[in-house]
């Protein structure tokens, strides 16, 4: 099996938010990056499927410079090359835009499957996955839950999760593209030896003429929509927050919680 | 320019779910801030009761595609569905309810459309004319405005609980059949069953107090101080996605749009953040308390009691502070 894995790079949401100067995102600036969460458990079970067929996992991300980090990181922990779109062209898409991009890039190389991330945890469209099938006419499943490969017959059994505890089990051709929900296996640790190999795997950077893709439909130009601004959601309509240590905090609850709200 | 808007509407053996209705309702409100008319879709197989339910709502009509062949959803047979109705009547917009299956074909749908794609709006307003919508980024924190360019049509999907079904404007539409080339429209996947999700064995919905802990207890080996808060308060313990998924607790504690959704008298939040998939599964409940150490966690917009601090060290003194006030 020859696996394309793409993958997001995103900040680190735990730590404090800055509204960027141009108001349209968050000031990068002193945030650390990651491996979108979901895109983590992609590339694990890509990896599973490499090891058990024998086959080959290339990842795929799409972003500027700083994303060689996490690329570096899918190659220590064992894809085999990676591929950067860092182009100024290919950057501040939305999905239909970004998803065209990492299609053309996938299609130059002759895979079987895409794994990625259901959603990523900064822009949250979870969408690009689904854009990237509808670009190479391959079928695709949304917030995959379980993967069965039938090698022989060039099939995958897919588990989807659906609302209310429910999931669909389906049956689909390959080659296809399957957008994985985190929680499906246990992610890896990258070993000292595969941070020591990845230091030795190729990173290529093709521009969109590379690709064959016209500029004019990817990045920024391509989207369909843009983003006016980001701001955090009003205040005041929020919690009574209740100050003090942690047992002057926690009495002044339990006496809220009897008095003010009565339902102790 | 008098703008046409269509609500599609999703359902399950012809039952409509609440969010459907909310879909429609955000129609009928975006119709009428922008000087329009609302519309609504169904698919699906023998849909003439759910068609007439639709009806009774103030609406310009209803499209229903009813095929045996939509019986069952599969993206290749709802995105070519849609797709023609589209490109045939032209809508505007066109609005979804935000569900998992919604995700699943909406954005190959823009994408034979050409259509700007706007995935999880929570709300709308009217800018210079055009329409700008909001939607959470970066797990909630913070909301992002988004607007369409260029021509052709916008697809959103509205997040539950954006828009409310109680508002809906009753009326009386006139059912209109969508005549397509159903044979003509393959499906992309063949789907083998549908099945439950294994572990359903707790009923949380029933609990009137639920405990739950997030990824902000750091570790398995501390859930005890959570359950011990739990029994205090006679509840029952709770827990967000990632303490799921890395095995913390079992599946069926979990609370979101992929877990349970719960209403207690009392829901304690303690390192949860507030993601939108939690949220729509807890909000509802009577009075929220969040105990997480970031301030800006978008958990407390929802909570009515906050303590912004260490959950380490807050849960284990609520519960000292709850047998103390027992005891006195």
């Amino acid at each position: 099996m020859r696996i394309a894995v793409c993958i997001k790079q995103v900040p680190d949401i735990e730590a404090r938010l800055r509204v960027s100067g141009d108001g349209t995102w968050i000031d990068e600036e002193d945030l650390s990056f990651v491996i979108n969460e979901s895109d983590g458990y992609a590339l694990e079970e890509a990896l599973q499927i490499a090891e058990r067929t024998s086959g080959e996992v290339v990842v795929f991300s799409l972003g500027p410079e700083r994303v060689r980090e996490a690329l570096r990181k899918a190659l220590a922990l064992g894809a085999a090359r990676a591929v950067h779109l860092k182009d100024p062209a290919f950057l501040g898409g939305d999905s239909l835009s970004t998803g065209r991009a990492l299609a053309g890039a996938i299609a130059a190389g002759d895979f079987d499957l895409v794994l990625t991330g259901s959603q990523s945890d900064d822009v949250g469209f979870g969408s690009t996955g689904t854009v990237i099938a509808g670009e190479l006419g391959w079928p695709h499943v949304w917030l995959v839950m379980g993967v069965e490969l039938d090698e022989a017959n060039k099939k995958v059994k897919v588990t989807r999760e659906m609302e209310a505890g429910m999931n669909e089990i389906s049956n689909l051709d390959l080659p296809a593209v399957l957008e994985i929900q985190a929680g499906l296996n246990k992610p890896r640790y990258a070993s000292l030896r595969g941070i020591m190999q990845a230091k030795k795997k190729e990173i290529s950077e093709p521009g969109p003429g590379d690709l064959g893709l016209a500029p004019e439909s990817l990045g920024e130009t391509g989207a369909k929509i843009e983003v006016l601004s980001v701001a955090f959601p009003e205040a005041g309509k929020g919690a009574q927050i209740i100050e003090g240590d942690a047992e002057t905090a926690a009495r002044t609850l339990v006496e809220k919680l009897q008095k003010e709200a009565r339902i102790l | 320019m008098s703008a046409k808007i269509w609500s599609v509407l999703q359902q399950r053996d012809g039952e409509i779910q609440k969010i459907s209705w909310e879909a429609v309702r955000a129609g009928q409100a975006l119709a009428a801030d922008l000087g329009g008319s609302a519309e609504a879709v169904l698919l699906g197989s023998g849909m003439q009761e759910a068609g007439n339910e639709v009806g009774q709502c103030s609406l310009g009509s209803v499209h229903v595609a009813d095929d045996e062949s939509l019986a069952i959803y599969t993206p290749g047979r709802f995105a070519r569905t849609l797709e023609a109705a589209i490109a045939t009547a032209q809508p505007d917009y066109v609005l979804f309810p935000h569900t998992y299956q919604t995700v699943d074909f909406l954005p190959g749908l823009a994408q034979s459309l050409d259509a700007a794609l706007v995935p999880e709006a929570v709300s709308f307003e009217i800018v210079d004319g055009s329409v700008v919508w909001q939607r959470p980024v970066l797990g909630g924190k913070m909301l992002a405005s988004v607007r369409a360019k260029g021509p052709g049509p916008v697809l959103v999907s509205l997040q539950s609980g954006a828009f409310s079904a109680d508002e809906l404007e009753k009326g009386s539409a006139p059912i209109e059949t969508l005549s397509l080339d159903f044979a003509a429209m393959a499906p992309d996947r063949e789907i083998l069953g549908i099945e439950e999700a294994v572990g359903g064995e707790v009923d949380l919905s029933q609990a009137p107090v639920i405990v739950s802990v997030g990824r902000g207890i750091g570790d398995a080996e501390k859930i005890p101080i959570m359950q011990e808060l739990a029994d205090a308060l006679g509840g029952e313990l709770g827990a967000s996605r990632p303490v799921i998924d890395s095995g913390w607790l079992p599946r069926d504690r979990q609370i979101g749009s992929s877990g349970q959704t719960v209403t207690p008298k009392l829901y304690v939040a303690a390192g949860i953040s507030g993601a939108i998939q939690h949220l729509v599964g807890m909000k509802g409940s009577q009075v929220i308390v969040a105990i997480n150490k970031d301030a800006g966690a978008p958990i407390f917009n929802v909570a009515h009691y906050g303590i912004v601090g260490d959950l380490h060290e807050v849960v284990p003194a609520v519960t000292a502070a709850l047998k103390e006030a027992s005891e006195s």
